[in-house]
């Protein structure tokens, strides 16, 4: 039987490849057009690499960063790639994802992207998703809520996040070339970052 | 003798900087190419990256120059990866093609890898007219 890992992984594969053409077409707009091929490519890799029954998150992570990385190939690679293997140092050993685990991760992960990217909130950017789901989170694990809880509000507010870079200029990465001529536009890897929260929200649901 | 890895999102324009910069610097070895995917796609693969940093270094450092956007991004990431090898290897801010040559030059004659990456950005300045 397949560990939990494994399958929140192929989930999370299923429904990027699922969305790889619309993630394409919001990168064509205002990039350049490979985001959903590229992300599709490096899922495609990491369902074949990570071992399908090692019950260790931290491991199969690592497998999923390190993959990612050299499957990818555009921005997202070492950007996913980063942020899977600092969710991975959290993990490390655990079988099982406790809400406070996912946020320790979640926080990891996030400050992955940031350090990797160099880039803040607000910069039309996958932080956009990715900072509002953090603190949504934090704040449900606080007041006593459980996984499901934290997962719920992760993407409740990564999907305002989402909304909301269709209201800024991009100012990071291949789209700040456009400058105001991005507003208008969703941004792809606020997008992909929200549908990745989705997915570990259905799978934790089952 | 200083080690130089080129990154590039195309694999021949990471080899052809190569072939370039060991005519120039008729340097043997130590200069690794590090372009485009492992499926010769274009792209930046931080793993490969790493492994030609290793295969770069013969115990005086090496020199990275990477191309546009997600190339610095992938070196940096290969960068991290090889932490605990304890090589000594740094990422110049300098033009792909004029750094590698200035880079080959001052590796060629046995320079350390302060005065290597010192030619790499030097070139980033260089006129070409005039």
């Amino acid at each position: 039987m397949s560990s939990r890992v494994y399958g929140c992984l192929s989930l999370i594969g299923e429904r990027i490849t699922e969305n790889s053409d619309f993630l394409t077409d919001l990168d064509r707009q205002i990039g350049d057009a490979d985001h959903g091929a590229n992300m599709a490519r490096g899922f495609a890799a990491v369902v074949g690499k990570v071992p399908g029954d090692d019950p260790d998150i931290g491991a199969a992570l690592k497998k999923t960063g390190m993959t990612l990385l050299s499957t990818v190939g555009g921005a997202s690679g070492p950007l996913y790639g980063t942020a899977y293997m600092e969710a991975a140092k959290v993990l490390a050993g655990s079988e099982t994802l406790s809400a406070q685990g996912f946020v320790d991760a979640l926080t990891a992960a996030v400050a992955g992207i940031q350090k990797r990217g160099k880039s803040v909130r607000g910069e039309k950017t996958m932080l956009d998703a990715l900072i509002p789901a953090l603190e949504a989170s934090t704040a449900a694990v606080a007041g006593g809520g459980s996984l499901s809880d934290a997962l719920d509000s992760a993407c409740a507010a990564a999907e305002e996040g989402v909304a909301y870079t269709r209201t800024i200029a991009a100012t990071k990465g291949r789209a700040s070339y456009l400058g105001e001529r991005s507003i208008g536009h969703q941004d792809p890897g606020a997008t992909s970052a929200a549908i990745t929260l989705e997915a570990i929200r259905d799978y934790i649901r089952g | 003798m200083v080690g130089i890895v080129i990154v590039s999102h195309s694999r021949k324009i990471a080899e052809g900087v190569k072939d370039l910069a060991m005519q120039v610097a008729s340097a043997s070895g130590r200069i690794v190419a590090a372009g485009g995917m492992a499926d010769g796609e274009i792209g930046t693969d931080a793993v490969m990256i790493s492994e030609a940093i290793r295969s770069a270094d013969g115990g005086d450092g090496v020199v990275v120059l990477a191309d546009l956007g997600s190339g610095i991004m992938s070196a940096e990431t290969a960068m991290e990866l090889l932490e605990d090898d304890k090589i000594d290897v740094r990422l110049a801010d300098a033009p792909v093609v004029e750094g590698a040559v200035a880079a080959a030059v001052e590796a060629a004659c046995g320079s350390p890898i302060e005065n290597v990456i010192r030619a790499a950005e030097e070139a980033r300045s260089a006129r070409k007219l005039d």
